[in-house]
């Protein structure tokens, strides 16, 4: 049966990984590789980096990250932020990363996704998706620029036309919940991965165990995304999958 | 000296370093003469499979394949490159494989026998379920390993070394004679896949002493 996956979210900045300051047992708690193996042993399934460099230099440096990681990790790896092209797509998924994953870029352009999976295949595109509640919409609505620009689109109608144009996952991140560590949006969850036919990352709010469980039961995800929670040691891979197996969900 | 062939598709580099972990010298290459002076060959691949099949064509890398294992030599297909090994694929109407291991790849349906829908591709862990002894298995224990795919090989219980359940039973590890296939990433299934493709070098290396 397949597995429910856990996936850390580390955010690289000009090479280096930001906010991972609890890790006091590493020798040095800002490098990409010391950081992922750590997360690797502790059993994560997959590892996310975001690419938040503000600078050309900056973003040139995630390729030779990427390398690095590659080299050294024996799990899948996504990497996001500031993919705008395909030219940006071959660059990082021949340094070795398993998928590349696009938001803001797919959203102005969504030929970009088409182009991204015919040349690629769907299972190296992840559309991430930032969706905020919208009382007008009645709905969630999709945001881009790092949650800043409100969008024309509603996220289940996004979510469908991503799929169709080729992204073979979905991170789905809840601005709503976001940052607040009282539990994933289960609403929005439920409403995206009964929509669409692949697989859904659930994102944004995770601060405990429990909060991954209710994602995967109640809103059908197939992988939960955490990032703070893991870096600041509230709790580790490890416990969680100790606790989802307590109770009966499908972890490796 | 492992061969990875390169036709234009898939992440040879994951695979590469899959390797260099394992402390075994390999080389990238699309040359069959070069090829010819591996004593082992992977065949990696992600992506489509009737652009895979044209481009092994062009380089006739084909041909080489094929008169490699009847030379005796290993051959070990991984994720597309598994799937290339058998007869033919209904990805983008039908188009033939390798023909290496008889069956014929075909698509998840998505909807279970209630009716109910199912995610394609088969994305994430699953756990290997051994059916048959064979030297690539040897020593290991049941593990979960990584999946990305929406095809699988539709094949003879006989050639199935090790299966997953994902609505249907999911040949995961396939093998004939010196023929091996892979449906999952050994490269990227951590612990497990890493004992995997050193079974598999450990098997080269014995035809290297031989």
């Amino acid at each position: 049966m397949l597995t429910k996956r856990i996936i850390p979210c580390l955010d690289v900045k000009d090479g280096r990984v930001v906010k991972g300051i609890q890790f006091v047992s590493l020798r040095d708690a800002g490098d990409p590789v010391e950081l992922a193996a750590f997360y690797d042993q502790e059993g994560a399934d997959e590892l996310v980096f975001l690419d938040i460099s503000a600078s050309h230099e900056g973003r040139e440096t995630i390729v030779d990250v990427v390398q690095a990681v590659a080299g050294s990790l024996a799990i899948p790896f996504t990497v996001g932020g500031g993919i705008n092209s395909l030219a940006d797509m071959k660059k990082i998924l021949r340094a070795g990363a398993d998928k590349v994953s696009l938001n803001t870029a797919a959203v102005l352009r969504p030929d970009l996704i088409n182009e991204g999976s015919d040349y690629f295949g769907a299972q190296c595109i992840v559309i991430a998706i930032d969706a905020r509640y919208d009382d007008e919409l009645g709905s969630w609505r999709v945001y881009t620029h790092g949650g800043r620009k409100p969008t024309e689109w509603e996220v289940i109608d996004w979510a469908k036309e991503a799929v169709t144009r080729g992204a073979g996952e979905i991170l789905l991140t809840s601005m709503d919940c976001d940052g607040e560590k009282q539990g994933f949006n289960i609403a929005l969850t439920k409403a995206v991965s009964e929509a669409v036919s692949v697989p859904v990352i659930a994102s944004g709010g995770a601060g405990n165990a429990e909060h991954f469980q209710e994602a995967f039961e109640e809103g059908k995800a197939d992988a939960g995304l955490a990032a703070s929670i893991f870096h600041y040691k509230e709790t580790s891979v490890k416990e969680v999958k100790t606790f989802l197996k307590q109770q009966g969900v499908v972890v490796r | 000296m492992i061969g990875i062939v390169d036709y234009g598709m898939g992440n040879l580099f994951s695979v590469s370093k899959g390797l260099e972990r394992l402390g075994a010298d390999s080389f990238i290459s699309d040359d069959p003469e070069e090829l010819s002076k591996a004593t082992g060959i992977i065949l990696p691949g992600v992506g489509s499979f009737r652009d895979a099949m044209s481009l092994l064509e062009k380089q006739k890398l084909d041909e080489f394949l094929k008169k490699y294992v009847a030379g005796g030599g290993y051959l070990l297909g991984i994720c597309l490159g598994m799937q290339l090994l058998f007869d033919e694929s209904e990805e983008n109407g039908p188009a033939k494989g390798l023909s290496l291991i008889p069956g014929k790849v075909v698509r998840f349906t998505g909807m279970d026998a209630n009716e109910m829908t199912y995610k394609v591709p088969h994305m994430g862990w699953n756990r290997l379920e051994f059916k048959h002894v064979s030297p690539v298995i040897e020593g290991l224990e049941e593990e979960h390993v990584y999946f990305v795919h929406s095809y699988y090989a539709d094949t003879h219980e006989s050639y199935i070394t090790a299966s997953a359940t994902y609505d249907v039973e999911v040949p995961a590890i396939v093998g004939k004679g010196n023929v091996f296939g892979m449906q999952f990433h050994p490269e990227k299934s951590g612990q497990m896949g890493m004992s995997l493709l050193k079974n598999y070098l450990t098997l080269v290396e014995g035809k290297e002493k031989a």
